[in-house]
């Protein structure tokens, strides 16, 4: 038995490759995610073992304010530099060195453009002298104010050589300053750079100005044991002296704690391509279901013998069961291999992005194999169940004659369709409205899925009609209506087909119906309140977000016509212990006169030194009223008191608190973010843009807009998050082409004699193909059709329940969703081409003598 | 009383009023008629009749493919009226082999595969004396390794004779096992399919419309509109179509 199942297997290879390929793909998405974080997270590990490698003991403060991975990047506040000294004298130490050591040193390109950086940070640090780890390789070290070094990557990526003025932007200037480059320098191992971080070394003394803020701090103490003494002793007895105010670590701990807190957005990152996997995998089970079905069906015959001559039931569900796992067992061998092969690319690709990151080798974690067979194998078995179970209700009988097997009726497919469809609209309803108690999102994703298994069992009901409807615009030629009848055939099988590309297409129109509200929401507010006609920014790349030179707002300010200006700032701060974000304008004014907001209680037309502003919603939530005293503590700097002085209504441009200016010197980014200018009614923009263009020259970072180019500028980020997500949702549209072809393949071979008979009688190659391919087309335009209805329909739901949050345009991108048709129909005539080849190709005696 | 219990020990397949009705109301068509038959061990029935005279149905509802409508079949000792799936199938497998008029081999299994297919599904190993025999009397011995599509339809015919004998079923059913041959591979065949009754004892109910097919048997039942209507004994082509002619011109009367 195992052996005929077997050699029946190989007699079908090329059928189940096609099934199997989709499975190939599902699981390569699944261990290619494992390989990519597994590979970049050692990586990060090699990279942060080196960075530190230099170091026994580190010294930090305690950080003010704890910012996770998706907030923003961690500052810790400065040490004294006194500190230095008390460390010195801890017995066991053989040296103490205070380090400055912080993002936001941005060195301008000799094309007069910042150096860009995607993700690393950019150091600006105090030279402490050549290390193991660090050696110059041109020039010498910086000894005046205005002297830098910095790494070679850098000097490459900027063009600069030493000897050459190079203007650099830091963390507490973001007014251009020029500084002489007198060395570049480069890393043990003939390495340019250590995971695409860039360096800039100055003095001790502008360093901790420009990078710190203050003189006489340091970020940290570096501290090198004397011989004999380990690292964990000399880390336990510099604790001791200390205090508990401090974080003490070895160099091996500050390693392992950097990765692992870049490693939680690693995984966070997995888990949005093991999202992609599952779509790609629910699209690759209807078409593993597909195949299955039709092979029964055409094996209905050699099953029934196989009955006949004493099989059991039982026996003829594992025969097709042990199919299935024979096909999951080798797609999930060559998923794997594919995946890793993927996984190695993206992560060579990531390095590169990232600015050379030196790659650990592929790793092959368990859970990348565990992971593959695992869905490999499930979703093969699960999906081959029901066709083995059909197989296995065959009766022996059929083994003489040709049982007629009836078109069953739809109508039980039917009502389990409407009965999944709506657990479906009841999960999704729950969800969406917030009622599924803490398990909202996976609520959701439960409700789409039924949503889609039930309206996939709906789709034979519908296909009918639909499809007679769509096949009429090819009823014209004989072998329009002769493909146009063949799929409505079965509408089982060209409904499952069809589902498979519903889900792909649904999801894409979906998610593009979300974004596109979000954008046009998100635009049609700030169009309607933001009431300046410049606004100036740059465009993030990185963590931090571009700044510019506060400088700059004063100069405006004075420029003619010019009405009101005011600079953004903003930062995570601890406010009563509780994590929350607070933003500073320049000119308080503008929180009326440029963002409209109306007072709810108390004044918001004046802040005191010591008071602040909130929100109607985070006053409401917070308990807060007009006299309220909070306790702030900001990245840097101790704890203050603030009294809340006003409340202005909550919208979607209001900030939960805003605090004075002079608060903003304490945030992690003491500089101005984004600019507004409100000009004096009568001016023309086009008068004032230039001048304040050129205030921004030394701030090369941003650059002045009209209004209606920030917006734009502003939801762009959405444009490439829509496309990102286009781009990996493609490949379960690639996997249902797989699904038509197969469908449409198996199809030619079922009707061998027929369309023998039909060449017989005078049906051209030509007539044939077009045949084929008219069925091809009318199969996946329907998909297209139901998966455009169904996103649309997911995608409208998503935009109510997110009325409160301020997407209240819904916007259907008509023009995409014709594309997808249109995508469609190309796809049908693509997926045609092989079975209709095929089929052309039936030698018409053999096909009519074919039995 | 004791004649019966004779009897009984010594037919193979006993078929006892057999009724089968398709359909129901406008559509109805009555198949069988009360039916009574037995086929005795060790003997070669034939079934013969005009199309349409329920010779298939009968042999269908006697091999447990196709259920009664009212009375009963047994096969051996067991009555397999009334009998479940699981019964269903360890009566196929331990009772009954099936000969059929399309072949029906695997095309991915070699002969021997083929051969041996009844035996591996129902997890036994053949009895090698009795294999080598079956071999021996289908004059296979060369062709074990060929697929179906290598041989010729009688050698196939053959292959699929020595499937149903392998096992040494209490009855094989053959349904028109000459039916897709030519007459040199049909004798092949029907002399074969004497000869295992002969030697070997094997009780064989087939089903015809040949008469010279039916002439190899020891024993011819004719069915007609659904009934039995005559029995030839150690019959000839010639008194097989003489019987054929008589049921037609019956029939023609009947009319």
């Amino acid at each position: 038995m195992f052996r005929a199942t077997l050699k029946s297997l190989l007699a079908r290879k090329v059928r189940l490759i096609l099934s199997g390929l989709a499975v190939v793909l599902g699981v390569m998405f699944v261990s290619g995610a494992f390989v990519l974080t597994d590979t970049l997270g050692r990586s990060f590990d090699s990279v942060f073992a080196d960075g530190f490698s230099e170091i026994d003991v580190n010294v930090a403060a305690k950080p003010k304010v704890q910012v996770n991975e998706m907030e923003g990047e961690q500052t810790v506040a400065p040490l004294p530099a006194a500190l230095v000294d008390r460390v010195k004298q801890v017995p066991g130490a053989a040296s103490a060195t205070g380090v400055v050591n912080a993002d936001g040193a941005r060195v301008i390109g000799s094309n007069g453009k910042v150096v860009t950086s995607f993700g690393p940070p950019q150091l600006g640090e105090n030279w402490t002298g050549e290390s193991e780890l660090l050696k110059l390789r041109e020039g010498r070290a910086p000894q005046a104010e205005d002297e830098i070094v910095i790494n070679k990557a850098l000097a490459t990526a900027a063009k600069v050589q030493v000897g050459q003025k190079v203007g650099v932007l830091t963390a507490f200037e973001s007014k251009k300053r020029d500084f002489t480059l007198v060395g570049v320098f480069g890393y043990s191992g003939d390495r340019d750079s250590i995971g695409g971080v860039n360096e800039v070394f100055f003095t001790t003394p502008v360093a901790q100005r420009l990078m710190l803020g203050e003189p006489d701090v340091f970020s940290s103490i570096t501290v090198q044991a004397a011989d004999g003494v380990s690292d964990e002793k000399l880390r336990d007895d510099v604790a001791r002296t200390l205090g508990a105010d401090f974080e003490v670590k070895t160099g091996e701990q500050v390693a392992a704690d950097a990765s692992a807190s870049l490693k939680e957005g690693l995984s966070f990152f997995n888990k949005i391509l093991l999202g992609f996997a599952a779509v790609a995998l629910l699209v690759g089970t209807f078409l593993i279901l597909n195949t299955f079905s039709i092979i029964v069906a055409q094996r209905t015959r050699e099953l029934a013998l196989m009955r006949a001559i004493g099989a059991s039931g039982r026996q003829i569900i594992g025969s097709v069961v042990l199919e299935a796992i024979a096909v999951g067992l080798i797609a999930s061998v060559l998923g794997l291999a594919a995946g890793i092969g993927v996984g190695a690319l993206l992560a060579f690709l990531f390095g590169k992005l990232a600015g050379g990151l030196t790659l650990a080798g592929i790793g092959v974690p368990a859970a990348a194999v565990i992971g593959s067979f695992g869905v490999g194998l499930v979703i093969t078995v699960v999906a081959a169940l029901l066709p083995a179970l059909r197989a296995s209700r065959i009766p022996p009988i059929a083994a003489m004659q040709d049982v007629a097997t009836p078109d069953r009726p739809l109508t039980k497919i039917t009502v389990a369709g409407s009965l999944v469809t709506g657990i479906g609209a009841v999960l999704l309803f729950l969800g969406l409205s917030g009622n599924a108690g803490g398990q909202t999102l996976s609520t959701i994703l439960g409700g789409v899925l039924f949503a889609f298994i039930g309206v996939a069992l709906l789709t034979p009901l519908i296909s009918r009609p639909v499809v007679s409807l769509l096949g009429a615009i090819f009823s014209w030629s004989v072998p329009g209506k002769l493909g146009r009848l063949n799929s409505g055939r079965n509408p089982r099988r060209t409904a499952i087909t069809a589902a498979a590309l519903m889900v792909g297409i649904a999801l894409v129109t979906g998610v593009t119906v979300i974004l596109d509200s979000a954008k046009g929401s998100i635009s049609a507010l700030a169009q309607d309140t933001i009431k300046a006609e410049l606004v100036i920014a740059g465009q993030q790349g990185g963590p931090r977000p571009p700044t510019f030179d506060p400088g700059v707002l004063d100069q405006a300010k004075s420029l003619p016509g010019v009405r009101l200006v005011d600079g953004e700032y903003g930062d995570m701060a601890r406010i009563d212990g509780e994590g929350t974000w607070v933003a500073a304008s320049s000119d308080i004014a503008s929180l009326r006169q440029i963002f409209g907001a109306k007072p709810t209680a108390g004044d918001i037309d004046r802040l005191g030194p010591t008071q602040m502003l909130a929100s109607s919603d985070t006053a409401t939530s917070r308990g807060w009223s007009v006299g309220s005293t909070v306790n702030v503590q900001l990245t840097r700097g101790e704890a203050r008191t603030y009294t809340i002085s006003g409340i202005y209504e909550s919208s979607q441009l209001t900030n939960p608190v805003t605090l004075p200016v002079t608060a903003a010197k304490d945030f992690a980014i003491p500089q101005p973010i984004q600019g507004f200018i409100q000009l004096d009614p009568g001016t023309r923009v086009s008068d004032v843009q230039p001048q304040v263009e050129a205030l921004l020259a030394d701030s090369p970072e941003v650059s002045v807009a009209d209004r209606d180019a920030f917006i734009k500028q502003q939801t762009s980020s959405l444009d490439g998050l829509l496309t990102m997500i286009q781009i990996l949702l493609a490949l379960a549209i690639v996997i249902a082409v797989l699904g038509i072809i197969n469908t449409l393949a198996l199809s030619v071979l079922e009707r061998t004699r027929e369309l023998g008979l039909l060449r017989a009688i005078g049906l051209r190659r030509s007539q044939t193909m077009g045949m084929i391919t008219v069925e091809a087309v009318v199969i996946s335009v329907f998909g297209a059709l139901l998966g455009v209805v169904v996103g649309t329909g997911l995608g409208a739901a998503v935009v109510e329940a997110l009325k409160d949050e301020g997407i209240t345009d819904l916007i259907l991108p008509w023009g995409q969703m014709g594309v997808f048709l249109g995508l469609a129909a190309i796809i049908g005539v693509v997926a045609a081409v092989l079975p209709a080849v095929r089929a052309a190709r039936i030698n018409v005696l053999g096909a009519i003598a074919h039995d | 009383m004791t004649a019966t219990v004779g009897q009984q020990a010594q037919a193979a397949a006993r078929a006892n009023d057999v009724w089968k009705v398709y359909g129901s109301g406008e559509a109805q068509v009555v198949a069988l008629r009360g039916v009574s038959a037995e086929f005795e061990r060790g003997r070669f029935t034939a079934i013969m009749g005009p199309s349409g005279s329920g010779k298939s149905t009968l042999m269908h509802c006697l091999a447990g493919l196709d259920s009664v409508t009212r009375g009963t079949v047994s096969i051996g000792e067991t009555t397999v009226t009334g009998l479940g799936d699981a019964g269903l199938t360890k009566l196929r497998r331990d009772k009954v082999g099936f000969i059929f008029q399309q072949f029906n081999l695997l095309p991915t299994l070699t002969a021997k595969e083929n051969i041996l297919l009844p035996l591996s599904i129902a997890g036994r190993k053949p009895d090698p004396a009795w294999y080598d025999t079956v071999i021996e009397t289908v004059g296979l011995k060369d062709r074990l390794d060929h697929r179906p599509a290598q041989l010729s339809g009688g050698q196939q015919q053959r292959v699929a004779c020595a499937r149903a004998l392998v096992s040494r079923p209490e009855v094989i059913f053959a349904d028109e096992p000459t039916g897709n041959l030519d007459s040199r591979s049909g004798a092949e065949v029907l002399n074969f399919l004497r000869n295992s009754v002969r030697e070997h004892g094997q009780t064989i109910v087939m089903v015809t419309h040949d008469p010279t097919a039916a002439a190899y048997a020891d024993r011819v039942v004719f069915l007609a509109d659904g009934e039995i209507v005559s029995e030839l004994i150690e019959p000839t082509a010639e008194t097989v179509l003489d019987t054929m002619k008589k049921l037609d011109t019956a029939a023609e009367v009947g009319n």
